[in-house]
């Protein structure tokens, strides 16, 4: 019976050094640090991220995102806040996934997409010293014209598929618009994304949005959303928060009906975070980061397994 | 039909794909920030032991292929078929030259093989880690001559071609691990 750790006692140094440096970092920068539950009446609705359920007396879930309660915060006017915090999800574990994980999220008021990604470079490069300076801002759309010469939030139906097609032969199965997208993005265009330096992705696809801001750009709308990556790593991603009412309400709503059409469970919807919303929530972006991928680079770890103490095998 | 969803894919797992039996060798889960997650397999189709890459949107479900496996003892080969037996049931069936193609250089009377069954059809045959073979073919022996890492090529009695260190002769017995076609050790002859 295996019984010891997978981390080693480097990684170990390497998280708490990683913990004191984030500390620090928003110290000097007067953004307080908070806590809030694991464990809520309400879930996520996102149709793509699965909670894990505790059933007891009443149901409750594991948080996938201390996003909601942080919100309630700013509504009740904590100012600028941060997170470090274990979040759950019930996915596969894979060379960069175990469904425990802990999270960076933190919140900045009259941040915009862009101060906000300026900031997100700052933290990173100073956590991940090694990388090259400059880092890649990219936005989605001219990263599919310049690796597939086509534009993601113009492309017709049927000339998708069949770069899905020319692109991803080895796909099985049918997929939607966004999903060809997804397909595209995580084969064709992830694996080409730098491994010694940090990259942005920005403006997707409005349907992409969740609870960013959307903005018209040429003919079509972008969500004011970004994702960090460092080579195919996805480390991070950052809104510039949807601050309306009934904006948000009816992505919640989306996202439900949306999960009952793919048959996933149905979850309930968090009215206490709409209530914090309908009250006001400033104007502000925030981000979340996965800290054990972060120590990966950091460790120069291949998988997420060998910087986690217990993984969800040993835990 | 049982079947498998892509959550629990992993190497080792056995599924049917347009009628044939595949095995997955690597299985990995990718998913964007937001939005579809895939499963992307590395798989070996068990007829024609071609390996293909898939990748199938997490969630599909696959229909588990009906393969079992067992152990049975390798007894002879009339030249068109290589014929075993199942040593508690005194079973025996016959498997054509492409099944028996990844073990052939492995093959020993009486030793113990893992055969993976499709339709009762044996699909592939996996030897022992360590197995033990007289060598049939190689050059004098050299005495005394220990030096770490010199070796000379030898035949053994399957014909599979190995290196083995300069002191071993003709007509010995040496232990192999047929993961990798290294010589292992010197062995007493069984």
């Amino acid at each position: 019976m295996q019984w010891q750790p997978d981390g080693d006692q480097q990684s170990r140094l390497a998280r708490a050094e990683m913990l004191r440096d984030i500390r620090e970092f928003f110290y000097q920068r007067q953004v307080l640090e908070v806590e809030t539950p694991a464990l809520s009446q309400a879930a996520n609705t996102d149709p793509y991220i699965d909670s894990f359920a505790l059933v007891t007396n009443q149901t409750r879930y594991l948080h996938t995102s201390p996003e909601y309660a942080m919100k309630r915060l700013l509504a009740s006017g904590s100012g600028d806040i941060y997170q470090i915090c274990k979040v759950w999800r019930a996915e596969p574990s894979a060379k960069h996934h175990n469904a425990e994980f802990t999270m960076l999220e933190f919140y900045r008021l009259d941040y915009n997409m862009q101060t906000l990604m300026t900031e997100v470079d700052e933290l990173l490069s100073q956590l991940l010293p090694s990388l090259k300076k400059h880092s890649n801002f990219h936005t989605y759309a001219s990263l599919f014209l310049d690796k597939l010469g086509f534009n993601p939030h113009t492309i017709a139906e049927d000339t998708l598929k069949a770069c899905v097609d020319k692109y991803v032969p080895e796909f099985r199965g049918e997929l939607d618009h966004q999903g060809c997208l997804d397909l595209l993005l995580t084969h064709c265009i992830e694996p080409k994304l730098p491994n010694d330096r940090i990259s942005f992705i920005y403006d997707y696809p409005a349907t992409q949005s969740a609870l960013a801001k959307t903005e018209q750009v040429a003919d079509y709308n972008v969500a004011k959303r970004f994702e960090v990556y460092v080579g195919n790593l996805e480390l991070g991603n950052g809104y510039q928060e949807l601050t309306s009412y009934e904006d948000n309400a009816a992505v919640l709503e989306n996202e439900s009906s949306v999960r009952q059409q793919m048959n996933h469970e149905a979850v309930p919807i968090d009215q206490r975070f709409l209530s914090a919303i309908q009250a006001g929530l400033p104007e502000c972006a925030g981000i979340a980061i996965g800290l054990d991928r972060l120590l990966m680079l950091k460790t120069d770890a291949d998988t997420i397994k060998k910087v986690l103490n217990f993984s969800w095998e040993n835990a | 039909m049982a079947s498998y969803n892509t959550s629990e894919f992993k190497s080792g797992l056995k599924f049917m794909m347009d009628g044939d039996p595949y095995n997955i060798i690597e299985n990995e889960f990718v998913k964007p920030g937001k939005g579809q997650a895939f499963s992307r397999v590395k798989i070996r189709n068990l007829k024609t032991g071609r390996v293909v890459d898939k990748t199938f949107k997490s969630g599909e479900k696959v229909e588990a292929a009906d393969v079992m496996e067992i152990t049975c003892e390798y007894l002879y080969t009339d030249g068109e078929y290589w014929h075993f037996m199942e040593p508690v049931s005194f079973e025996q069936f016959q498997a054509s030259e492409t099944a028996i193609a990844d073990v052939k250089n492995w093959l020993k009377d009486q030793e113990s093989y893992i055969v993976t069954l499709w339709d009762n059809e044996p699909l592939t045959f996996t030897p022992p880690n360590f197995i033990e073979l007289q060598i049939t073919e190689c050059d004098p022996g050299v005495q005394g001559n220990t030096a770490q890492g010199a070796t000379k090529p030898a035949i053994v009695q399957t014909g599979a071609s190995i290196k083995v260190p300069l002191f071993v002769e003709n007509g010995e017995w040496v232990k192999i691990d047929t993961r990798t076609g290294d010589y292992i050790s010197r062995a007493k002859e069984s």
